[in-house]
């Protein structure tokens, strides 16, 4: 049973008909610390539409969840500053958006699940509680039907014992069981988008499987947008429909899921698909990409991936490359990337 | 002689469950490890898997003699590791090495990168004399890959991977024999794990080295063992060699293991043979009778419930702890 959306939510709202569900555009955010200034999002740009997986792959400190918590809302500000770009819901710049508005679309419009569910539920506070108290506040459901809609929810999220479960606090569920209480919460408010920032990362692999199986499921039955950040190839290849690989900052390709992986049109993509060691294949020397990612405090000149590109020429290291559309929904931010894809 | 470096049997830890303030009691036991018997060939890679908190670093403890065992043996070169004193404890220290998961933690920030791999000449100064040492430290760094100049320089003047480097040219100072590795690439980023894989393959070739390699991604441990071993809850479940255990496997828990690893080719989306667990692993403390995997087993008869299977070759020429052991292929 799904509740309606409550009409209090979206007054005053600035939709344009038609636009795309999120669209992150030229997005650039920097934190000024002691140390410098850490230019840690460079340009960043997708847009996920309503039952589709954008998955956002890259190597920590590549700035996913920066970006993520940029979209949220959520970022440090100070030491994080937003230097441009705008990020667009239904149309509506929430950049420029007030704090009310905000406050609105957060929960109910796009809500965000994080790798460590302890610290993002409230120990002191019963399971059920936090459930419900969304349900009162936001949508001003009394205290029973608040309890069965938490109750419902419980269940949705395939935890057994939901009429029990409600009444206990987060230290006693299982680790697996808390992921699914955190889902269950960041559904309650019936969001159109989900934003899971490494869902899985600190689970053992049955129980993340589970746990990847129920977003997928609860993705298509209401047909939610989902951003799953991970570093993750292997989760990525049995979920997303396209996907942003990040890099320094920037976006360096955007692809659908399988042309990616058939043939990479990035030579950083490249290097990440071949220093994957394969379940299905015994191997001897892996392929690996040399050296590190850049400091943020630092980025090089031209192509930030340069210092590392196996196929580094001259002009990589004056010219930031543009974004080259290799094929419909197919970018590629490096100077030979259609004789990456032509080639064999 | 055999050709088996070390020798476990029936290997057992047990950690008391201690409650009260002022006046402990023990109400029970954490079965951590409970009878683990297993080889490590000369020279092999022996791989464990098996998901947090089945014993995996409990057992990587007792046999560097970092825990005491509760019961039975763990030889290195036909020396009882637990009995060891004096003399033959010293060399044992020198002769096994571990290399731990967290590079953030597992060095200590105020020491440089010198002080930390010459660290174990101080204890051991027969392996190095003093005015040799700097010479060596420099040469460990080369051997690891890092560059000898920054001997001087503070762990967290370097990355993830660059200190996972550190440690493993710490265990490599006193030329050890064996080394155990504990999820010594979980915490790294691909390209970084990929590079500290490498090292790790042709250190063992160019030392001899044998390792023990505890991990939790099956996909690394296929990478680098010849044999793996499965645990779960303190157990064993299944032995074999990398091929016996990917591509034969026969217990349910190692196919459901199997199943659950995403596969890095959307190509095989809903293509491959799918087993889902149900719930979570039951508490070390109080496991079930009978078949420790029986509570999420899709198999499971009655005598799962009464009679625990032993670790014996029933099929597919390798030891698996199943009653009902079959081999079903999971890897694509
Ligand atoms: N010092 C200790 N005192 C009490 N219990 C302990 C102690 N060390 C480990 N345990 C328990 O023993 C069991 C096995 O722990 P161990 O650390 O060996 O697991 P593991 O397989 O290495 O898991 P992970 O994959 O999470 O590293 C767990 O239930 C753990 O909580
Ligand atoms: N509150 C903060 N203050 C300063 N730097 C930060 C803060 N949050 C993130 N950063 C930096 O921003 C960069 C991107 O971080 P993040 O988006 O968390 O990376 P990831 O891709 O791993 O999610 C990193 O260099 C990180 O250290
Ligand atoms: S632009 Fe140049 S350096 Fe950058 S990825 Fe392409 S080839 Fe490599
Ligand atoms: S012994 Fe029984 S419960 Fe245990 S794995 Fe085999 S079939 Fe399953
Ligand atoms: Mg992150
Ligand atoms: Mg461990």
């Amino acid at each position: 049973m799904t509740t309606t959306r409550s009409e209090v939510d979206f007054e005053e709202t600035a939709r344009v008909p038609g636009a795309p569900l999120l669209e992150v555009d030229d997005l650039f955010v920097e934190f000024r610390t002691r140390d410098g200034v850490a230019k840690v999002l460079n340009g960043v740009s997708y847009r996920v539409e309503p039952g589709e997986t954008l998955a956002v792959l890259g190597e920590s400190g590549s700035g996913k969840s920066v970006t993520a918590q940029t979209i949220m809302g959520i970022l440090d500000m100070p030491p994080g500053v937003i230097t441009g770009g705008e990020i667009r819901f239904h149309g509506e710049n929430l950049l420029k958006a007030s704090s009310r508005r905000r406050r609105e679309v957060r929960g109910s419009g796009i809500a965000m699940i994080f790798q460590d569910a302890l610290s993002a539920l409230n120990p002191v506070f019963t399971v059920g509680f936090q459930i419900e108290e969304q349900l009162r506040l936001r949508k001003g459901m009394s205290r029973k039907d608040a309890r069965k809609r938490a109750i419902e929810l419980l269940d949705q999220v395939k935890i057994p014992n939901s009429k029990g479960r409600v009444r206990q606090y987060p230290h006693e569920f299982s680790g697996g069981m808390r992921q699914r209480a955190m889902i269950a919460m960041s559904l309650a408010l019936d969001p159109e988008m989900l934003i899971a920032d490494e869902p899985t990362t600190a689970l053992d692999v049955t129980v993340q499987a589970q746990i990847m199986d129920l977003l997928k499921d609860i993705q298509v039955e209401r047909n939610m947008g989902l951003i799953l950040i991970t570093h993750d190839l292997g989760v990525v290849a049995e979920v997303a429909d396209r996907i942003a690989v990040m890099y320094a900052g920037r976006i360096v390709e955007q692809s659908h899921a399988r042309d990616l992986y058939r043939k990479p049109g990035h030579p950083y993509t490249q290097g990440l698909l071949d220093s994957l060691p394969r379940l299905d294949l015994k191997g001897t020397e892996l392929r690996t990409i040399k050296g590190l990612p850049p400091s943020l405090l630092n980025i090089p000149q031209g192509c930030p991936f340069n210092p590392r590109c196996p196929r580094v020429q001259d002009i990589c290291k004056t010219e930031v490359p543009p974004q080259h559309r290799l094929a419909p929904g197919r970018l590629s931010a490096c100077h030979f990337a259609e004789e990456l894809i032509s080639g064999d | 002689m055999t050709d088996n470096i070390i020798e476990v049997r029936d290997l057992v830890k047990h950690f008391p469950v201690r409650v009260g303030v002022l006046f402990k009691r023990t109400v029970g036991y954490v079965r951590a490890v409970d009878g683990v018997s297993f080889d490590l060939k000369r020279g092999e890679t022996l791989g464990v898997v098996g998901e947090s908190g089945c014993g995996k670093s409990t057992l990587a403890q007792v046999l560097m003699r970092l825990e005491p065992a509760t019961s039975g043996t763990a030889t290195f070169e036909g020396r009882d590791i637990l009995k060891m004193k004096g003399g033959e404890l010293r060399k044992l220290r020198r002769d096994i090495q571990i290399v731990l998961q967290d590079p953030y933690t597992s060095l200590n920030p105020r020491m440089t990168v010198g002080d930390i791999i010459g660290e174990p000449f101080e204890i051991h100064p027969e392996v190095a004399p003093k005015g040799s040492r700097a010479k060596k430290v420099r040469e460990l760094l080369d051997v690891v890959g890092l560059n000898p100049e920054h001997i001087n320089r503070y762990p967290h003047q370097f990355s993830g991977g660059q200190r996972q480097r550190i440690g493993i040219a710490r265990a490599l100072a006193l030329r050890p024999k064996v080394i155990v590795c504990d999820e010594p690439v979980s915490a790294l980023d691909v390209s970084i794990q990929a590079q500290v894989m490498n090292l790790l393959g042709d250190l063992q070739t160019e030392f001899g080295l044998s390792y023990v390699f505890i991990a939790h991604d099956l996909s690394v441990v296929r990478h680098l063992s010849d044999r793996v071993a499965v645990m779960y809850l303190g157990k064993m479940v299944e032995v074999g060699t990398e091929e016996e255990i990917y591509e034969h496997p026969t217990h349910p828990y190692t196919q459901a293991l199997l199943s659950a690893v995403p596969v890095p080719d959307p190509e095989l989306r809903n293509q491959r043979q799918v087993i889902r667990l149900e719930g979570d692993v039951p508490s070390p403390v109080d496991p079930p009778s009978g078949c420790r995997f029986r509570t999420r087993c899709w198999k499971a008869q009655d005598i799962c419930a009464t009679a625990e299977p032993e670790l014996v070759t029933r099929v597919a020429n390798h030891p698996s702890a199943c009653h009902f052991a079959e081999e079903k292929s999971i890897v694509p």
